[in-house]
C-alpha cells in the first residue's frame, strides 16, 4: 500500500471508514473540522451516512442510536464540543455501547482558543460525564498513529462494549505527514445484544441506562468495573524510548512526547541519561512500567500541555518513590525542546 | 547544478488568457475553447521581467502545499522585482499559514498581508481591507495564497473582478498527487472546477508540487509530473514547473524545477 500525505484529521476519517464505520455525526469546530469535511466528501460515495447535526448533543445521541443497532459509529469534536457531548457519553457507557469519540483538543477552559492543548486529560480519563465509568483513551503522536489508533479504538470498543476516545490535539489534527493507511477490514464481532429486529425468533433486546431497582444498578456497576479490570490487565500500550539506562524519566504523550524525544536526544548528547515513557493508552494508564521504572531512575518529569493533569497519575503509579516535576505550557502554547531539556538538567543536577 | 533555474520559470503561454475576459463577463463556469493539449513547455528564452505576471495566485486542494510554494515564489520574485507583496487569503486553515514566515519575508523586504487574527486564538474568518490594495495597486507584484479547495477559494470571489479586469495574472493550480482525495488527474480536475466556480477566476497553469513531506523521492516528483501532464491534456493548461525541496531539486532529471525551502516547526520531528 503506497503512502499518501495526509492531515491528522483526514487520517482519522479515512481510517474510520476503512475500519467499517459508515455513520458519522458531528458538528464543526476548529481544529478538528477536517474530520467532518472529509466524511462529508467520502461517505455519500460509499453508501455511508454523514450528518451535520444541529449540535454536539444531537450528534452524540445519534451515535447512541446507531451503536444500539450494532453498527460502527463515531463522532468528533474539539474540547468545548466534547464537553457538550458528556451527557451522551455517560449514557453510552451506562448502556455498554461501543462507539468512537474523537477529541482534537484546543485550549480551555470555556471557549478557550483554537491552538493545541492537552488539558482535557482529566475529562477523558476520569469519566468526564456523570456516574462511575471509564472510556478507553488512546493518544496518538503521529499522523500514522491517528490512523492506526482509530482502528484500534473501534476494535477495543467492540471487544469490551464500551465507548473509546481518541484524544489528540490541534497539532496532531492539523499537521501533515506521510501515512500508510490500514487495509479495509470487515469487523466480525458478534453483537447479539444489538437491536436488529427479533424476526419473531428471540426475546427483544433492550438498550438502556435506567435502572429502577438500586440493587440491580449496583450489580451493573460492579460488573462493569470487573470488565474494566480486564481492560487494565490486557490493553495497556506504551512506548519506551532510551529507558534502559535512564537516570531521568520523562513521561509525555502526543505532541509533548515528540518534543520530549528531541530534548532527550539533546540531553544524551550532553551526557545526561534521559529516557521516555510515552503512554499510548491514557486509560488504561501504564502504571506498572512507571512503578518499575521508579526503582531505577532519580525522578520523573511529566511534560504536558496542561497545568498538570497526567502528573497525578504518574505520582499514583510511582507511589512517592521518586520526585515528579511538571514541565508544561498552556493556552495553546507548546513546550520547546529547550524547555524540556532544562527540566531534565535541573532534575539531573538535583535542583528540584 | 542550477538546472531548471527558477528565473526561467514563468512561461509565455497560449490561449487561456482570452478566456479570462469571457469568464468575467458571463460570471459562471469558464467557457473553454476546445483545443489540443498545451504542449509541455521547452526551456523558454524570455527574460524574467516580462514573464512574471503582476498577480500570481496559488490555489488547489487542501494541503497541497500552496503556502510553502507561495512563500518561496515571493522570495524568488523579490530577486528581480522591487516591490513584492504576499497576501494570505486562507480563512480555512487555522494553523499553518504564510504568517508563520512573515518575519523572514519582512526581513527580505517583502510586504505581507494576513488576516488580522491569523495564528491567534480568534477563529474569525475575516480578511483585512489591505487586500484591496494588493489587487488594486498595480505598482506591486503580488502573490496570493488562496485557502484550500472550493471552501477556501470563496474568499477570492470579491477580489476576482479586479484581477480579471487587469488581466495580468497567473492562476496556478498546485497539484500534489500524494494527497488521498486527489490521487488521479480526474479527481484533480474535479477540484479545479470546484475552485474556479467558487473563486471566480479560471486557472491558467498547473504546478507539480507532488510530495510526501520528508519521504519525498525523485520518483514521487516524477510520478507527479506524469500525472500533471495527464491533467494538462484533460484541461488544456500548461505545466509550469515542478517544485521540490532544495536538496532533492538538484537530483531531478526534469526541466523547470523550482527548488524550495520548507518552513518547518520545531515539533515536526521525524
Amino acid at each position: 500500500m503506497a503512502k499518501v500525505l495526509m492531515k491528522g484529521n483526514e487520517a482519522i476519517a479515512e481510517a474510520a471508514i476503512r475500519a467499517g464505520c459508515r455513520h458519522y455525526f458531528g458538528y464543526p469546530i476548529t481544529p478538528q473540522t477536517e474530520v467532518a469535511a472529509y466524511m462529508a466528501k467520502r461517505m455519500p460515495k460509499i453508501g455511508g451516512t454523514f450528518l451535520q447535526a444541529e449540535s454536539e448533543i444531537s450528534a452524540i445521541n445519534m451515535v447512541y442510536g446507531v451503536s444500539s443497532a450494532g453498527l460502527r459509529v463515531m463522532t468528533s469534536s474539539s474540547s468545548p464540543g466534547v464537553s457538550l457531548k458528556q451527557e451522551g457519553i455517560s449514557y453510552l457507557a451506562g448502556s455498554d455501547l461501543p462507539a468512537l469519540i474523537v477529541n482534537v483538543q484546543r485550549g480551555g477552559p470555556g471557549l478557550g482558543g483554537i491552538q493545541p492543548s492537552q488539558s482535557d486529560y482529566f475529562q477523558a480519563t476520569k469519566g468526564g460525564g456523570h456516574g462511575d465509568y471509564h472510556l478507553t483513551v488512546l493518544a496518538p503522536a503521529s499522523v500514522q498513529e491517528m490512523a492506526d489508533l482509530t482502528v484500534k479504538a473501534f476494535d477495543l470498543a467492540d471487544k469490551y462494549r464500551m465507548p473509546a476516545m481518541l484524544l489528540a490535539d490541534g497539532t496532531m489534527g492539523q499537521m501533515m505527514e506521510p501515512v500508510e493507511l490500514p487495509e479495509d477490514c470487515v469487523h466480525t464481532v458478534e453483537k447479539p445484544w444489538a437491536l436488529t429486529g427479533t424476526q419473531g425468533k428471540r426475546e427483544h433486546n433492550i438498550i438502556n441506562s435506567l435502572y429502577l431497582v438500586p440493587e440491580q444498578l449496583e450489580q451493573k456497576n460492579l460488573e462493569r468495573y470487573e470488565k474494566y479490570k480486564t481492560v487494565e490487565q490486557n490493553e495497556v500500550i506504551c512506548e519506551e524510548y532510551m529507558l534502559d539506562d535512564a537516570d531521568v524519566c520523562v513521561v509525555a504523550f502526543g505532541i509533548a512526547a515528540r518534543v520530549s524525544k528531541n530534548a532527550i536526544t539533546a540531553a544524551r548528547a550532553k551526557g545526561i541519561k534521559a529516557g521516555l515513557i510515552r503512554p499510548v493508552t491514557l486509560w488504561p494508564f501504564p502504571s506498572e512500567i512507571i512503578k518499575k521504572t521508579a526503582d531505577k531512575v532519580n525522578g520523573f518529569i511529566s511534560v504536558e500541555l496542561s497545568m498538570g493533569q497526567m502528573i497525578e497519575d504518574v505520582k499514583l503509579a510511582e507511589e512517592c518513590k521518586k520526585p515528579v516535576t511538571l514541565c508544561s505550557r498552556v493556552g495553546g502554547m507548546i513546550p520547546t525542546p529547550e524547555q524540556v531539556l532544562k527540566a531534565i538538567e535541573d532534575m539531573e543536577g538535583g535542583k528540584i | 547544478m542550477q538546472r531548471g533555474c527558477p528565473r526561467k520559470l514563468p512561461v509565455s503561454r497560449s490561449p487561456e488568457r482570452a478566456n479570462a475576459a469571457a469568464f468575467a463577463s458571463e460570471g459562471g463556469e469558464p467557457h473553454r475553447q476546445e483545443q489540443a493539449p498545451a504542449p509541455i513547455k521547452q526551456s523558454p528564452k524570455e527574460a524574467v521581467d516580462t514573464t512574471f505576471k503582476r498577480v500570481t495566485l496559488f490555489a488547489g486542494h487542501y494541503g497541497s502545499g500552496k503556502t510553502n510554494l507561495a512563500v518561496n515564489y515571493a522570495i524568488e520574485l523579490k530577486k528581480t522585482h522591487d516591490r513584492v507583496v504576499i497576501a494570505d487569503l486562507d480563512i480555512v486553515n487555522p494553523y499553518f499559514r504564510t504568517k508563520d514566515s512573515s518575519e523572514l519575508l519582512n526581513s527580505m523586504g517583502i510586504e505581507t498581508v494576513s488576516p488580522e487574527f491569523a495564528n491567534s486564538n480568534v477563529d474569525l474568518p475575516a480578511l483585512p481591507s489591505e487586500l484591496y490594495g494588493v489587487v488594486q495597486n498595480r505598482h506591486r507584484y503580488a502573490v496570493l495564497d488562496i485557502g484550500g479547495d472550493d471552501r477556501g477559494a470563496y474568499a477570492l470571489g470579491r477580489f476576482a473582478p479586479y484581477i480579471l479586469e487587469e488581466n495580468d495574472f497567473e492562476m496556478i493550480y498546485v497539484a500534489n498527487f500524494c494527497r488521498p482525495l486527489t490521487q488521479s488527474p480526474e479527481e484533480a480536475l474535479e477540484v479545479m472546477r470546484e475552485i474556479e466556480t467558487a473563486g471566480g477566476i479560471p486557472f491558467t497553469a498547473i504546478v507539480n508540487n507532488s510530495n510526501l513531506a520528508h519521504l519525498t523521492t525523485a520518483e514521487t516528483v516524477l510520478d507527479g509530473y506524469e500525472k500533471c501532464r495527464e491533467l494538462s491534456s484533460l484541461c488544456g493548461l500548461p505545466v509550469l514547473f515542478s517544485s521540490a525541496e532544495r536538496s532533492l531539486a538538484g537530483q531531478l532529471s526534469l526541466e523547470n524545477v523550482f527548488p524550495i525551502d520548507i518552513q518547518k516547526k520545531y515539533y515536526e520531528l521525524y
